[in-house]
């Protein structure tokens, strides 16, 4: 018995092992990749148009003949079915499903508990949406990449945003959701906040629980302080009913909203949200996007979303754009550098290094540490009555180069170097709307 | 309920057991659960996380046998498996089992506090106690971001094992067949000391509680060393399943996963040992599977499976398997009996 | 903390144990007669609210006015009495009186995973917000600081005209009586004639029409989502366990009670806002082992 199982364990790694020796791979029947996203729970608000996207732009893909005549296979795993169904699932469509290549994840969360599993399973894994900056600051990962952003240009963006359009205020208070994210984001806006602007005052912090129903204590007290300013990183539905309760009780008309999150809101929103408030789109996410919005892919893609689901798009199915392009970009990277039907692993993430790729924002280049870096947009919030929901004006695009921590430094650290020149020596593109 | 407590009673015919067929359906899979490494290595690690739940479910299959039911008994799982996460941040590369002892130990001392309160109470009250005391604890994991990482937990790295570091794939083997160990240590533990006087006299709770006072014996006093057994059982599962997944978060503590331990205690027989272990990999391959061809509906899928069993099978799947062969074995043996 | 702050943080306490009282009622009622803790009560509550935004929406859109949506949230509490509680209970708890505690609370349980998921198919995973009826009432302004009329007047004047209600109903009609017998000894009730059957389908539809109501009077203010059923029914456990289950002016303070603990703490000590709803069971279980207002004879088991 126990002979047996030892002959076939061997013979089994031998088989495994036999594809990695040689140069380059078969190509395959079709290129299996895995997408983790939450199809249920709150964030589903991002994981179910991320999967929309991604379900479209692979059917493009495959309409267009694949990546070199290869079709591409995505299979999905919730990431809302918690973390033990995630990992165990996540191993076995890479060890049994055949998957080469894999995109997780939304939660920060479970970024941080899969990328160790990628580097342990050798699998390429796109992050493609989870904006923690402690990823590739804290560890070095070989298989592990980002394709968009992280927290700290998405925060330090909107402090630049918000010191030139309102340069003159003076308290600002938080409203955060209770986790990682809006911990994390708030040390990195006000340590660059107070950065540049040491005079500012914080009268006070929020940090409601995740989830919460009901914003109403929150916004009495804020209602007796009247900050100037008021900024809340949440999402999905704490933010909607926050604004919402905040419009109710009239809170915006006395202070400025800060809302980096925003742009995946408006719709929900609709007429709740008045004009004046800054809006961020955790890069250069908008279904208006100045300079793409005229692209015939751009507006393909567009109408083809808005088609499948009757939404307009928000920024998680850019950031989906962005890792599906990096994917399709590495690969064709890969076979034209080593003149190969199809590369190896090694091919692959030679070619992933340095890769600049385009989704539906900008460009994107992803840099030795892995880390993507990305343009930022940032607008203020307009009621024009074209659409039923407030769209952006006084539009500014951040380049990605100069907001992101340089490669080797603690964000922390680096945004609490900066001073008050940094705001007029940053590079900007302004668009009317 | 009754037919159990029998079977756990020593005087049962040995000779039986070891023939009967359903005996040797657990020696099958056992070597089934051994081999999994290297038969089907995908599913090894659902096997882990399933045993390591089927540890915490033996600890709520205790209280059952009282009659008691904690729906905050994840409370131990997160603690023992937090203790661990806070050695091992502190003191990195500790050795594994010191983390499981140190685990144990947190979730056996919490146990202590929270039990000496809540064997004052029964039936519902003692489940939602124990119900507050768990979201007790989960908000403040929640809420002290700075000490316990919030919801994203705490994350840590492979402890070594005796000294030595491990790659990640001998490490899930040492995970694999510890957890395998603890299975049928703590099984075969737990059988004993329901035979036990002690053992006895708790599940007296059950039946007659006020007889024991009569007896003169604190039910109180037998509640809790049962209660304590329960912890420490939640407390090595949680610390198993925090070290195979390298992270510990609030949702460990969070009652959808106090009631789903109850769940699978009667998913897989309530009361019965074996049961806990069954009833978690049948839970869990559910689940998995049903979360990746049905990712909608998965919930649905388990709730309909639950509703079933109660309904049609109040034995669980223990109870499915009993009746099942009890009928292969009493047909020899009933051949000149009362078969026509 | 001066006297305005004060008082708002009371207004505050005061509209969120409107609507936690409410939830609570439903659940405390349900318990009180029929022994049965129903986690499923959560879901109800949501369904309450899906079901007011989906049909304010609809009837907004045909061109009503946005006072219109009152009585759609009745429509949708009873809605949600009539579809789904009444069939739980009638197909489903029926089977299930004669067993444990245990077996009973895990069917509701397996009830509550079942809806979730009927929740995601029927409405999706985006949020859904409409605050028309908050909008019709406007705001008051007290001491400076403007509130919502609907979250400071009228969701407090509901819960004391339920309350009240209640009391009345339970005390001093003839179903009330006939509900309150049966639930001092089934057997009894049921030699002198009386269909313990239809007391506890009626009792299980009024509670189930409270839990909507709960979900009808929320949307307005908050965001419908998946999930929001999960966090509201531990929370109305903790308001029934501390209060003694099954006791109704209880549950009403100590829905009074949390609700003023958790606005105080936003304004005092906010981080541990969220730990005050069991922080006050863990604290009057303790004191008191069958709740504040719960009878030791009442102790079955």
């Amino acid at each position: 018995m126990k002979n047996l199982f030892v002959t076939r364990a061997a013979a089994a790694m031998v088989a495994a092992a036999l594809p990695l020796a040689a140069g380059a791979a078969d190509k395959p029947e079709s290129l299996k990749i895995g997408m983790t996203a939450f199809l249920t729970g709150p964030a589903s608000v991002f994981g179910v148009p991320a999967r929309d996207a991604a379900e479209i732009l692979i059917e493009n893909i495959n309409a267009a003949g694949g990546i070199n005549g290869v079709p591409v296979d995505i299979s999905f795993i919730d990431e809302g079915a918690g973390a033990e169904a995630l990992t165990s699932e996540y191993r076995r469509m890479v060890e049994s499903g055949g998957a080469e290549v894999m995109l997780a994840a939304i939660s920060s969360g479970n970024c941080q508990t899969l990328a160790p599993l990628a580097e342990d399973l050798q699998v390429p894994n796109l992050m493609w949406d989870c904006g923690t900056q402690r990823i590739f600051e804290e560890n070095d990962y070989k298989y592990v990449f980002r394709t968009q952003a992280n927290a700290t240009p998405e925060m330090l963006a909107t402090v630049l945003y918000l010191l030139k359009t309102k340069p003159d205020f003076k308290t600002i208070a938080v409203v955060n959701q209770d986790y990682a994210w809006g911990r994390d984001s708030w040390d990195i806006f006000i340590t660059a906040l107070k950065a540049m602007k040491p005079d500012v005052e914080v009268v006070a912090e929020f940090f409601p629980k995740f989830g919460s129903p009901d914003f109403s204590t929150e916004i009495s007290r804020l209602q007796a302080m009247q900050p100037d300013v008021i900024l809340s990183t949440s999402w999905g539905g704490d933010l909607d009913t926050f604004v919402q309760q905040a419009s109710q009780r009239g809170l915006m008309n006395t202070s400025t909203f800060v809302l980096p999150l925003a742009e995946s809101s408006l719709e929900r929103l609709g007429s709740a949200l008045p004009d004046g408030h800054i809006i961020g789109a955790r890069g250069d996410h908008y279904f208006l996007h100045p300079e793409r919005r005229n692209d015939e892919d751009f507006k393909a893609f567009m109408t083809q979303y808005e088609e499948k689901t009757g939404d307009v798009s928000v920024y998680p199915v850019f950031h989906a754009s962005q890792a599906i392009a990096a994917l399709k970009a590495a690969y064709e990277k890969a076979i034209a550098d080593n003149s190969v039907d199809w590369p190896s692993e090694d091919q692959l993430l030679a070619a992933l290094e340095g890769l600049t790729f385009q989704g539906l924002g900008r460009p994107v280049t992803l840099r030795e540490d892995h880390q993507g870096v990305e343009d930022q947009l940032m607008g203020t919030s307009v009621q024009t009555g074209e659409y039923p929901f407030a769209t952006m004006q006084n539009i500014m695009i951040f380049d990605g180069d100069e907001l992101t921590t340089p490669v080797g430094q603690n964000s922390i650290e680096w945004v609490g170097a900066l001073d008050a020149g940094f705001v007029e020596s940053v590079t900007v593109d302004t668009f009317e709307n | 309920m009754p037919t159990r407590t029998q079977s756990s009673k020593p005087s049962n015919k040995v000779n039986a057991r070891m023939t009967s067929p359903l005996s040797w359906l657990w020696i099958v899979g056992m070597a089934v659960i051994i081999a999994v490494p290297f038969l089907v290595p995908s599913m090894q690690l659902l096997v882990n996380f399933a045993l390591a739940k089927g540890l915490a479910v033996l600890g709520v299959t205790v209280l059952l046998r009282a009659g008691q039911v904690s729906f905050g008994h994840a409370l131990y799982f997160g603690i023992a498996a937090y203790a661990g996460a806070f050695l091992m941040t502190s003191m990195p590369a500790t050795d594994f089992f010191v983390i499981l002892i140190v685990g144990v130990l947190g979730a056996i001392v919490a146990g202590l506090f929270v039990g000496l309160f809540v064997v004052r109470y029964r039936g519902i009250f003692f489940g939602m106690l124990n119900l507050a005391f768990s979201m007790i604890f989960w908000s403040i994991l929640e809420k002290f971001y700075h000490l316990t990482g919030g919801a994203d937990g705490l994350r840590f790295t492979r402890p070594t094992v005796f000294g030595q570091a491990l790659d990640h794939v001998q490490f899930n083997m040492v995970l694999y067949y510890s957890v395998l160990v603890l299975m049928v240590a703590l099984g075969w533990f737990t059988h004993r000391w329901f035979a036990s006087p002690v053992g006895q006299l708790f599940q007296t709770i059950k039946t007659n509680e006020t007889r024991l006072e009569y007896l003169g014996i604190s039910p109180k006093r037998a509640l809790l060393s049962g209660y304590l057994l329960s912890a420490a059982l939640c407390g090595v599962g949680g610390v198993m399943m925090g070290m195979a997944q390298g992270v510990v978060t609030p949702e460990y503590v969070w009652w959808v996963r106090s009631a789903e331990m109850v769940f699978i205690a009667v998913l897989g027989g309530a009361g019965s040992v074996q049961g806990a272990f069954l009833g978690a990999l049948i839970y869990e391959v559910v689940r998995t599977y049903a979360s990746v061809y049905a990712g909608d509906i998965w919930q649905m899928i388990l709730g309909g499976f639950l509703l079933i069993i109660i309904l049609f099978a109040p034995g669980g799947l223990i109870g499915i398997l009993e009746s099942a062969f009890k009928r292969d074995t009493t047909k020899p043996s009933a051949k000149t009996g009362d078969r026509k | 903390m001066n006297f305005s702050i004060f008082l708002l943080a009371l207004f505050d306490g005061v509209a969120y144990a409107a609507l936690v009282f409410i939830v609570a009622l439903g659940l405390t009622l349900i318990f009180g007669v029929m022994r049965i803790l129903n986690v499923a009560h959560g879901s109800l509550y949501a369904i309450g609210a899906y079901t007011t935004v989906s049909l304010v929406g609809y009837f907004l859109a045909l061109g009503f006015a946005p006072a219109f949506a009152f009585p759609l949230m009745i429509v949708s509490a009873i809605l949600v009495g009539i579809v789904i509680g009444a069939p739980l209970e009638y197909f489903l708890l029926r089977r299930i009186y004669q067993k444990s505690e245990v077996l009973q609370l895990l069917v509701t349980f397996a009830v509550f995973m079942i809806l979730e998921d009927v929740q995601r198919l029927v409405w999706g995973t985006q949020p859904y917000f409409n605050s028309s009826a908050l909008q019709v009432l406007g705001n008051v302004t007290v001491f400076g600081v403007t509130y919502t009329a609907y979250q400071l007047i009228l969701l407090p004047l509901i819960a004391v005209v339920l309350l009240l209600g209640m009391r009345f109903f339970l005390r001093h009609t003839i179903i009330g009586k006939l509900i309150t017998a049966t639930t001092e000894d089934r057997e009894a009730a049921q030699s002198i004639g009386i269909d313990a059957d239809r007391v506890f389908l009626f009792t299980f539809v009024i509670g189930a029409v409270l839990a909507g109501l709960g979900g009808a009077l929320a949307s307005p203010t908050t965001s419908i989502l998946p999930g929001m059923g999960a966090d509201m029914i531990v929370l109305s456990f903790a308001v029934v366990a501390t209060a003694g289950l099954g006791q109704i002016e209880g549950a009403a303070l100590t829905a009074l009670m949390i609700g003023l603990g958790r606005s105080f703490a936003v304004y005092l000590y906010p981080e541990i806002s969220v730990l005050v709803p069991y922080l006050i069971m863990v604290l009057v279980l303790l004191v008191r082992p069958e709740g504040l207002f719960g009878s030791p004879a009442a102790r079955k088991i």
